[in-house]
């Protein structure tokens, strides 16, 4: 293994399986140590096809490439010597290998929990036989103050700067636990000038690099003066740490403290937190292993509640006798708050750009105005009650609902040969896809195709509410230049109706609590088809009429909201829902039957000038 | 990485299917299982080789020393061997200070035998320790000395030929072929299974000259679970792990071990008091070690309920389902004389205290009678992401409550609490000893 230094304030990292959050407090660790470069050079997203991701260095955004491979990262940032390894404990094993192999790389950090034994041997073995340092697994990483920080390290930026970690203090820390590890550098901060390395080997039986390690190396950093070692029951880690004292290999002090006195309140095995953490035979255990740290010279307290206190004197004594100067305090910069968090802290308040009133998806299940999926699904509502939900936010009564429905069958399709249809085929034999061949069928819908609905509802009201005779309606809408919407047929007349109109009349008659727009609009009828026969009530009129029927008589709307829904156009949506079914279908079934490209034929156009 | 037990029963149906499968090796090994559930007939009639062949009859159960016990039926008929297991059904013995029910037997042939060999593999952390003695069986340790150990590196595995020779150097000519080409095999098991200790003492060979485990120890690897099961599941049942002789889990222990199995976080329960009043519900591995240490260290390890943690950010559902169960054992004896629930860990990392806070809010809520009623009072201390918002909470909920609550953040010793908690059991019993006077 390595002796001495694994990190400085130039160290840069690989970061393998992107993760926002642990990459930013990496990034925020650099601004507040003053560093000049992010320590993160780039990330590795296994299967993507490069890229960026956006991340913030203190106030400004920065850019921070993205790459599919390890190798590709390791070929591109050759400086970049650290790699910090998020992925699972399936796939750890492969691309901690992978970037070990790499000729850049010194050093890994293996985060997963859970990664076979078998797998760790072989990456031990690899790491030593290459002389390269592997910090895990199972492990949140390390951090060397004022210089380098791997991943979740340290929590917060509060924490950090709590803990002084953002300037060297004089003390290597080495501990199996990462939360510990965390607890250990707000002691240090309180008891000593602070950390100047802390490494967490993780819990796992074989960490890839141990206790003695990380504390030989520290021996070999002149800026560290004293170490402190937290380590915990079962396997015999601590006995190397022994023998290098015992060997002489290790001259500074060392506080150390084994934790796992409990164990032997427990009758049988127990597995405690730690993988490796197990109680098992009498040199596994806490107590022998502080007896022998003991015997080796390390300073050991009685308890864990006696390890501050103990640290704090030995620090003390080292300053008194000129061994240590205590690190400076240094003001890390001030740097903004995320707006996430400071409104989860309740510091800022930010207005939304978006409202939403007719649905929910935060929750368990989706809602559409309150009604939950299941209660959809599992209770009596159909596509009417649906749209009743999001569009009117409302549920209606059964015969509106099923008005809706019938009105949507209705509408679905009108033939090949209507202006919708006729695009929505020609963009499908032009090998476009479904979306456009939709909307381009949509496109056509207005004053001339399908959007007679919400006209025709607007005359009807007005002349019906205003009392008009039939007469007076018709004539003074010529009069203005205006088209009777709602009346009218290409092909239907008076001998040949209009099947889909008697069927709807027959229904409000039947259901309906009044039908009085109907029969207004049906008077209408009656005077312009003294005019013309084609001047029918059509189909437009018909469901126009009916509506103001519902939204008048049903008892669930306001005359201010039957107005604004008229006003609005409400109706001609329900056309444009109605009519995508058919469209869709038309668009299909020229994909389906292979269709060419259509060219209108030259015999077909009028050439003029 | 944890290194979990198997049975006797499971290793050597392993090591058979598995032998033939990697060094086309096929052992004569037979075995069934017993259990109160089992029906001899039934038994006898799935594997009729029981009704014509001499057997062995033992313990099953991930202990050792069964022989000194009176628990090992040799050179018994069926008839003979079920009734040897149907009478130590069900006993309780204690062996290395666990007492518990013997309740899984095995049942084997009986190999008559001369030779009594030892063999055992170990995973060490840079490579592996193979051990071979001929002088192996009960007396393994009085011939220590003969036990010849060959280390092997990670980088020079697998084990070969040439490793073994020096293992089985001592022993006759015409034994070494079969000898050696047993343990490569059993190395090529080890390896492919992810098996952490291997070890045969006794195995023999048997009249046909096949070798044969007597007694057989495994240990998995259970992390290698993911892409071992279908080798480990012999005949698609899956594979047990069971717990420590004499260890049982209590309804609340099961609950907490299925909800951890489930989820990518560690939620760790177990009850060392049923009736103790100091509990704890830690976060972190580490953390939760220290707080039972420091307990212990203050003279009340007998009043200690349980040994706990939680860590690797669980959700709120899951902190509420593991802090419910806690609470349900905390105040499960309420006698009067007050309790102590001790909220504790170090500063996160990246768990968000406040969301897991909510979660054991949320059970604190719910089980409020419960905790009034068992003169529980609450002791915090935390740090991490967010904890400034969860520590609020906490104080909050103290009136809500009618539970005295302390909270204590980061600028407070992590096992400070402890020290605090048990001056009130001190203070209690003070005060309730005086009414026990007054009412008698």
């Amino acid at each position: 293994m390595v002796l001495g230094q694994l990190f400085s304030p130039q160290t840069q990292a690989i970061f393998f399986n992107w993760k926002e959050k642990p990459v930013q407090r990496m990034l925020d660790f650099d601004y507040v140590c003053g560093r000049e470069t992010p320590s993160v050079a780039a990330v590795v997203q296994p299967g993507s096809s490069g890229g960026f991701q956006k991340l913030f260095f203190g106030k400004a955004e920065i850019a921070i490439p993205v790459y599919g491979s390890t190798s590709e990262a390791t070929r591109k940032h050759p400086k970049a010597d650290v790699f910090i390894n998020y992925s699972s404990f399936r796939s750890a094993y492969e691309s901690s290998l992978e970037a070990l192999k790499a000729a850049t790389i010194r050093v890994v950090a293996i985060i997963a929990e859970g990664v076979p034994e078998k797998d760790t041997k072989h990456l031990i073995a690899f790491a030593r036989a290459n002389n390269k340092v592997i910090i895990g697994p199972a492990t949140v990483g390390g951090v060397q103050a004022g210089a380098f920080k791997i991943g979740d390290t340290a929590g917060t930026l509060d924490n950090i700067i709590a803990c002084k970690l953002h300037r060297p203090g004089s003390v290597g820390f080495v501990s199996k636990s990462g939360g510990m590890s965390n607890e250990m550098y707000n002691v240090l901060a309180r008891a000593t000038d602070g950390l100047y390395e802390g490494i967490a080997i993780g819990g796992d039986t074989f960490p890839c690099s141990t206790l003695s390690d990380h504390c030989l190396r520290y021996e070999h950093v002149a800026a560290i003066k004293m170490i402190v070692v937290l380590g915990e029951l079962g396997g015999r880690d601590e006995y190397g740490l022994v023998e290098a004292m015992k060997a002489g290999a290790i001259t500074k002090p060392v506080v150390a403290w084994v934790s796992g006195t409990c164990a032997k309140l427990f009758k049988s095995e127990v597995q405690f937190g730690h993988a490796g953490a197990r109680s098992g035979g009498d040199l596994d255990s806490a107590q022998a292993k502080n007896a022998a740290l003991r015997d080796a010279g390390a300073l050991v307290p009685d308890s864990f509640e006696g390890l501050e206190e103990l640290i704090s004197s030995t620090y003390q004594r080292l300053v008194q006798s000129g061994q240590l100067v205590p690190a400076k305090d240094v003001a890390p910069p001030p740097i903004p708050q995320d707006l996430a968090a400071a409104v989860a802290a309740g510091k800022v308040r930010v207005p939304t750009h978006i409202v939403s009133t007719i649905c929910d998806d935060r929750g368990e299940e989706p809602t559409y105005y309150g009604v939950s999926m299941s209660e959809l699904i599992e209770g009596d509502y159909g596509i009417g009650d649906v749209i009743s939900l999001l569009w009117f936010k409302r549920k209606l009564p059964k015969y509106a609902s099923k008005f809706i429905e019938m009105c949507v069958m209705m509408c679905a399709d009108h033939g090949p040969c209507v202006s919708g249809a006729h695009n929505a085929i020609v963009t499908s034999r032009a090998g476009k896809d479904l979306v456009s061949c939709l909307v381009s069928g949509l496109l056509t819908i207005g004053p001339r195709f399908g959007g007679a609905i919400d006209d025709a509802a607007r005359l009807f009201k007005a002349g019906c509410d205003a009392h008009q005779s039939p007469q007076d309606f018709v004539e003074g809408l010529k009069k203005k230049g205006i088209r009777v919407s709602g009346i009218g047929h290409r092909i239907k007349s008076k001998d040949n109706r209009d099947k889909r109109v008697e069927l709807l009349q027959n229904y409000a008659r039947k259901f309906f609590p009044s039908t009085r727009y109907l029969d207004y609009a049906v008077s209408v009828e009656t005077y312009t088809l003294q005019k013309a026969p084609n001047l029918v009530l059509n189909v437009d009129g018909c469901i126009g009429a009916l509506f103001l029927d519902l939204l008048a008589a049903s008892g669930c709307f306001t005359e201010v909201e039957a107005a604004q829904i008229v006003e609005i156009g409400y109706l001609n949506a329900l056309f444009v829902v109605a009519r995508s079914i058919g469209l869709v279908g038309h668009a299909l079934d020229q994909k389906r039957l292979q269709q060419p490209l259509y060219r209108h034929p030259w015999e077909d156009v009028l050439y003029t000038s | 990485m944890a290194r979990k037990k198997i049975r006797e029963y499971d290793a050597k149906r392993i090591l058979k299917l598995h032998m033939k499968r990697l060094a086309g090796l096929d052992l004569p090994i037979q075995v069934v299982q017993f259990t109160a559930a089992t029906s001899p007939s039934d038994l006898l009639n799935e594997n009729p080789w029981l009704g014509s062949t001499r057997l062995v009859v033992k313990p099953d159960m991930l202990f050792g020393q069964r022989g000194k016990n009176d628990l090992v039926g040799l050179n018994l008929d069926f008839f003979q061997a079920i009734e040897f297991a149907t009478q130590r059904l069900n006993r309780t013995i204690t062996v290395n200070g666990c007492t518990g029910p013997i309740t899984t037997f095995l049942i084997e042939p009986f190999v008559p035998h001369k030779e009594e060999f030892y063999l055992s593999i170990t995973s060490t952390r840079d490579g592996w320790e193979v051990a071979f003695s001929e002088a192996g069986g009960v007396h393994i340790e009085e011939n220590w000395d003969k036990l010849r150990t060959v280390v092997l590196d990670t980088i020079d595995g697998p084990l070969n030929s040439e490793l073994v020779a020096p293992l089985i150097a001592g022993l006759p000519l015409e034994l070494k072929p079969s000898l050696e080409r047993f343990i490569l095999a059993a190395f090529a098991v080890f390896d492919d299974l992810d098996c952490t200790l291997l070890e045969m003492n006794p195995w023999t060979l048997d009249a046909a000259g096949q070798p044969f485990p007597l007694d057989m120890r495994v240990e998995l690897d259970d992390t290698a679970k993911y892409r071992d099961t279908a080798k480990w599941n012999v005949g698609g049942v899956e594979l047990e792990f069971p717990l420590p002789y004499g260890r049982m889990l209590t309804p609340a222990e099961e609950t907490i071990s299925a909800l951890d199995e489930a989820t990518g976080a560690s939620l760790k329960f177990t009850v060392l008091n049923p009736t103790g009043r100091v509990w704890l519900m830690v976060a972190g591995g580490g953390a939760s070690v220290i707080y039972t240490d420091t307990i212990a260290d203050l003279g009340f390890a007998q009043e200690l309920g349980n040994y706990g943690e939680y860590s690797g950010a669980p959700n709120t559902s899951e902190t509420y389902q593991y802090a419910r169960t806690v609470l349900e054992c905390a105040t499960a004896h309420a006698d009067g004389r007050g309790r102590a629930l001790l909220i504790g860990g170090g500063i996160a990392n990246f768990t968000d205290v406040a969301a897991t806070f909510t979660g054991i809010i949320q059970a604190l809520k719910e089980k409020k009678g419960a905790l009034q009623a068992a003169k529980v009072r609450i002791f915090v201390r935390r740090g991490g992401p967010n904890y400034q918002k969860g520590l609020t909470l906490m104080r909050s909920l103290g009136d809500e409550l009618g539970v005295p609550i302390s909270v204590y953040g980061p600028e407070s010793s992590m096992t400070g609490i402890c020290a605090e908690a048990i001056e009130y059991l001190k203070d209690q019993d003070g005060v309730a000893a005086p009414l026990v006077t007054a009412s008698a």
